[in-house]
């Protein structure tokens, strides 16, 4: 260690000083990308830097996966091991890899390569997917070990469909559309609209529009917005919730390489809106190339004044600031994803207060998903009435929906609210893969529950699936065909759970530990007589005790399973 | 803050003054709500959730140590749901983690009927005793997480931030900055750590060594060694403190 030049950290560290703690995930980011791993001296400098206590800036880097303390392989792999990619065949990939690491000459120090199990890299529809050095390649088990390791897999490029195309519109051409193209295709336009009506004005119509959180929660939008904008403060701030990791959603991550741009143009409408002078991005640490699309429309469009002081001479002033995250699926809980800008670990917050008066550095904050920001320029360029005769009443507008698993067409479709869910997964998605048929299929992501056969003429909508005790979470549908044995799904998601729990609260931190070890031995056909009784005790106890949204939830997709199909939980 | 609100706790009319927690409340009125990591010293996080109860018309159950009562609340300390969920969590901690130096949660385990082994074959957390300074041992395989440690090391009273976190979920642990001895890290030996811990997973040094057999005579000699050591480095040191 003592060989470590720290010269090149210190001055980057330079940059950051100024900012203090929030700076700590971007400096621990930037010793990472100098030294592969962040080094116990390096750590001791960022947290002199940034005026952070020492123990406080180990347990941050313990805290985020995508962080390494010892040193690890020249090439970092991440193969995913969750639903999607585990159809696919993922298992036997990782074992192909870890077999050639095994193999590899040893000795040298760091070993070349470092092969790690992921949870969902949000590549669904390229299954099995993995992360090169967090360069994404999909199809992965089509191509040799050493053409993966040396970088050289399958682009995945976005598989877009569906039967209207307002929010990907400018999505799956291919390329990301940049400034001049978005402008050329009527970008903007709904930012210059709302900067001549009043900022009370434009939650109004968003009220009208009947907009509702897509990030899983289904919170009114216009709500949440006339909450911050009422919330007493000068300081105000808007936060785009990138952070999507919800086992089988990508709709975000395409939405951020294809369109970047109606992204940003959401954020500072509502920045405006609001009365907040700063937005922030928070995108997740595996979503590099989401992230690059972002930063440099970020950069082109401060160039263009569309952020900056003055904006399109006016004299509002905003700005946006981007974060990544670094391995964590809690930080898409909102509090804890503000505590993570603020440098530290992502433990969610008590609600309340809520985030709307007390949300970052304390401060009123709006908070929206990738998807809910944007539908903003659609429902302000063309007004709330135009936007509602798409939809149902209670779910005006139009939905992405992530399918992947067993279907003919895996990706990212657009469709009304109010469709049946036939007609997605059948005449869009191309129904089961040939000589297959429906089995299950996975609404909501890890989070949600089990649809089955009974559930194919359910209509789309907030209020259906409510009824018929389907979350429509994130938009998530995972398809699994009658060949596939549900249990090891349930396996899968009880370990994404104990992997993902931040620990803070005594339920979810030993509960979904707990409902891991059951759910092994009833995926290994050893079950216990009273392991239905246990699983169901754990489950409703983190349902009803825990602290956040992750914990209330770690046992809802195994708790619907049991009900519906109580046979495979039980000894044989 | 001197208006008044009232409520109904099970069944029962409580009166408390605007402001009060449920816990407060409940307490006032002769209601027993149990608490583990609940401490009135330090910051309440709401983490163990021993002290749920029922709120009509809230879905999840509330932390009553720090949920405010409301003027007009009807509250269920003890049912069904309440019950399942502290009983479940007891039974939790009772498959991770050393409890027999915990008395009021073993008291607990049998007023909610728990089953301490009611999880066959369930991963415990059983770190080996860190011994690395003359004050105090950290035994964490008795460490619950209550997070007072760490509070009171830092803004709770001392200031001092010599410990955080490791790891996260079921593995987190209490550690230094990478796990260094705690003689170098930050730690000013104030021993607010080992007297807000509920678990014996922090005690002093001579209380342990009296634990094992040692006799105070042997325990004087075992420790010689290191009084001697920083007897020698204060005399050495340019500055003496």
């Amino acid at each position: 260690m003592s060989d470590l030049d720290l010269s090149p950290l210190l001055q980057r560290l330079e940059g950051l000083h100024q900012q203090g703690r929030t700076a700590l995930l971007p400096a621990l980011h930037e010793a990472q990308s100098l030294y592969g791993y962040i080094p116990q001296p390096a750590a001791e400098a960022i947290g002199r830097a940034l005026n952070v206590p020492l123990a406080d800036v180990y347990g941050v880097i313990e805290f985020y996966s995508l962080f390494y303390s010892q040193p690890v392989g020249k090439t970092v792999i991440h193969v995913c091991n969750d639903p999607a990619c585990a159809l696919a065949g993922s298992e036997t990939l990782f074992k192909q890899i870890r077999f050639q690491q095994e193999a590899a000459p040893t000795g040298s120090s760091p070993p070349s390569l470092t092969v790690e199990m992921a949870p969902c890299l949000g590549l669904c529809e390229h299954a099995p997917a993995i992360l090169v050095q967090g360069q994404p390649f999909g199809r992965a088990n089509r191509q040799t070990w050493q053409d993966l390791v040396n970088g050289k897999g399958e682009r995945p490029s976005s598989l877009v469909g569906g039967t209207v195309a307002i929010l990907t519109a400018n999505c799956g051409l291919g390329h990301t559309v940049e400034l001049s193209e978005y402008l050329d295709l009527g970008g903007y336009q709904a930012l210059r609209k709302a900067f001549q009506t009043q900022p009370r004005q434009i939650i109004e119509e968003i009220k009208n529009a009947g907009l509702v959180g897509r990030g899983g929660a289904a919170f009114p939008t216009g709500l949440k917005w006339e909450a911050a904008a009422n919330a007493p403060g000068a300081v105000k701030y808007v936060v785009c919730n990138a952070d999507e990791a919800e086992p089988g959603t990508f709709k975000d991550r395409v939405l951020m390489e294809d369109d970047p741009h109606s992204i940003l143009e959401g954020i500072i409408i509502a920045g405006y809106a609001v009365g907040a002078q700063k937005g922030y991005i928070y995108i997740r640490g595996e979503y590099l190339r989401s992230y690059e699309a972002m930063k440099k429309a970020v950069d082109d469009a401060r160039e263009a004044g569309f952020l900056g002081n003055n904006i399109l001479d006016t004299d509002f002033d905003f700005d946006i600031e981007i974060r990544r995250g670094a391995g964590a699926y809690i930080c898409g809980e909102e509090t804890a994803l503000f505590e993570s800008i603020e440098g530290k670990r992502g433990f969610p917050r008590l609600k309340p207060p809520f985030p709307t008066t007390h949300g970052l550095f304390g401060k009123p904050t709006v908070i929206n998903n990738v998807e809910t920001l944007a539908n903003v320029p659609v429902i302000i360029r063309k007004g709330a009435a135009h936007y509602r005769r798409l939809g149902t009443e209670k779910s005006p507008g139009s939905k992405l929906f992530c399918i992947s698993g067993d279907v003919v067409r895996p990706g990212l479709y657009e469709v009304p609210f109010g469709i049946p869910f036939h007609h997605l997964l059948y005449d869009l998605a191309g129904g089961v893969r040939p000589g297959h048929h429906f089995q299950a299929a996975l609404f909501g992501g890890a989070a949600g529950a089990f649809a089955t056969p009974d559930h194919l003429n359910v209509r789309l909508t907030f209020e259906d699936l409510k009824e018929a005790g389907l979350p429509l979470g994130s938009g998530v549908i995972t398809v699994f065909d009658e060949t596939r044995d549900l249990r090891d799904v349930c396996l899968r998601l009880a370990r994404f759970f104990a992997e993902e729990s931040c620990g803070k609260c005594y339920p979810c931190q030993m509960g979904t530990q707990r409902q891991f070890e059951i759910m092994e031995r009833i995926a290994s056909g050893k079950v216990y007589q009273e392991d239905w009784e246990r699983l169901q005790d754990v489950g409703w106890t983190m349902t009803d005790s825990s602290l956040c949204g992750l914990g209330q939830t770690a046992a809802s997709a195994i708790l619907s399973a049991m009900k519906r199909f109580p046979h495979l939980f039980q000894p044989a | 803050m001197d208006e008044s609100i009232r409520m109904t706790i099970d069944q029962q009319n409580v009166q408390a003054a605007a402001g009060s927690t449920i816990l407060q409340a409940a307490r006032q009125a002769g209601i027993e709500i149990p608490t583990i990591c609940y401490h009135d010293h330090c910051t309440a996080n709401g983490l163990c959730r021993i002290c749920v109860v029922e709120v009509e018309g809230v879905r999840t159950l509330q932390p009553a140590c720090v949920v405010q009562a409301r003027d007009g609340m009807i509250i269920h300390t003890r049912s069904e749901r309440v019950i399942r969920s502290r009983r479940t969590i007891l039974e939790m901690l009772a498959s991770s983690v050393d409890l027999s130096e915990s008395p009021e949660i073993l008291t607990m385990l049998t007023q909610y009927h728990s089953d301490a082994f009611r999880f066959p074959d369930a991963e415990a957390r059983h770190p080996a005793v860190i011994d690395d300074n003359p004050m105090y041992i950290r035994d964490y395989a008795k460490c619950i997480l209550c997070w007072r440690c760490v509070q009171v090391c830092a803004e709770d009273a001392q200031f001092t931030y010599a410990i955080n976190f490791s790891g996260r979920g079921f593995e987190t642990q209490i550690s230094t900055f990478y796990e260094i001895p705690m003689p170098e890290s930050t730690c000013v030996f104030c021993g607010q750590c080992v007297g807000v811990c509920p678990t014996g997973a922090l005690k002093p040094k001579r209380e342990w060594l009296l634990e094992m057999g040692y006799s105070p005579d042997e325990i004087m000699s075992l420790t010689r060694s290191q009084r001697q050591r920083r007897k020698r480095r204060e005399e050495n040191s340019p500055n003496p403190s």
